[in-house]
């Protein structure tokens, strides 16, 4: 589609999706959202920005193979729920940890985090294959 | 949750969803009867538009701000969705 509005649109809304999703993934550990619905946004922005321009376009701006996004998003999970078994507890217990960014500030991480972390780039890889395969078909 | 309307607020929260619920069977017959696809596709913008102004009455009314957020991406998405419907209509596939 050759539409300047769309263009202009979609270049200037996919920070907005990617900033979202990235939002509500780090709320989804004691509020509504988590890994799975910031994954559909960041893929929604990145469908937007394939239909603004093209999908070779997309690919480029996405930096990734989205086939190695899935993989990378399994490995996270796995990696999170192994620490456990380090630690002497059964598979995929929550561990928590406190990151020390200065003397009096310090953040509370836990390994749900990460599985969430490996949540969201499995259904960005998983979703943008699917679309981008499917645009690409016509 | 909502228990007594006392506020002007509230009042006007109350006449604005009365009003958003007749402009939403107005805009659902449209959906339905519309002549053309592209009738059916700006109705179907326009409901989503319709959910967001109802959730944002409500969250005048309730005092929920988890709500607010809803209403952000409820908005992303019902812009896709009409752009990726456009899409359909030049192309004639998606």
């Amino acid at each position: 589609m050759k539409s300047l509005i769309l263009r202009i649109a979609a270049r200037n809304l996919l920070p907005l999706f990617l900033i979202i999703s990235v939002v509500v993934l780090l709320r989804g550990h004691s509020a509504p959202g988590g890994g799975f619905i910031g994954g559909l946004l960041a893929a929604a922005g990145f469908i937007l920005y394939a239909i603004g321009f093209d999908v070779k376009a997309a690919r480029q701006k996405l930096n990734f193979n989205a086939v190695n996004l899935i993989g990378a998003g399994l490995l996270l999970s796995l990696l999170s729920g192994l620490l456990s078994i380090y630690r002497g507890a059964p598979f995929s217990t929550i561990e928590f940890f406190t990151l020390k960014i200065a003397s009096n500030v310090s953040y509370a991480i836990s390994t749900p985090l990460f599985f969430d972390i490996g949540v969201f780039l499995v259904v960005v890889g998983v979703l943008l294959t699917v679309v981008f395969s499917l645009m690409e078909e016509q | 949750m909502i228990t007594k309307i006392t506020t002007p607020v509230e009042v006007a929260a109350i006449i604005s969803l009365l009003l958003i619920f007749m402009a939403l069977v107005l805009t659902f017959i449209r959906m339905i009867l519309g002549p053309s696809l592209p009738d059916k596709i700006v109705a179907l913008d326009l409901i989503a538009m319709l959910v967001v102004g109802i959730i944002i009455s409500y969250v005048a009314l309730s005092k929920q701000i988890v709500y607010l957020n809803a209403i952000v991406l409820l908005a992303l998405i019902a812009f896709l969705g009409t752009v990726a419907f456009a899409r359909y209509l030049e192309k004639r596939i998606l």
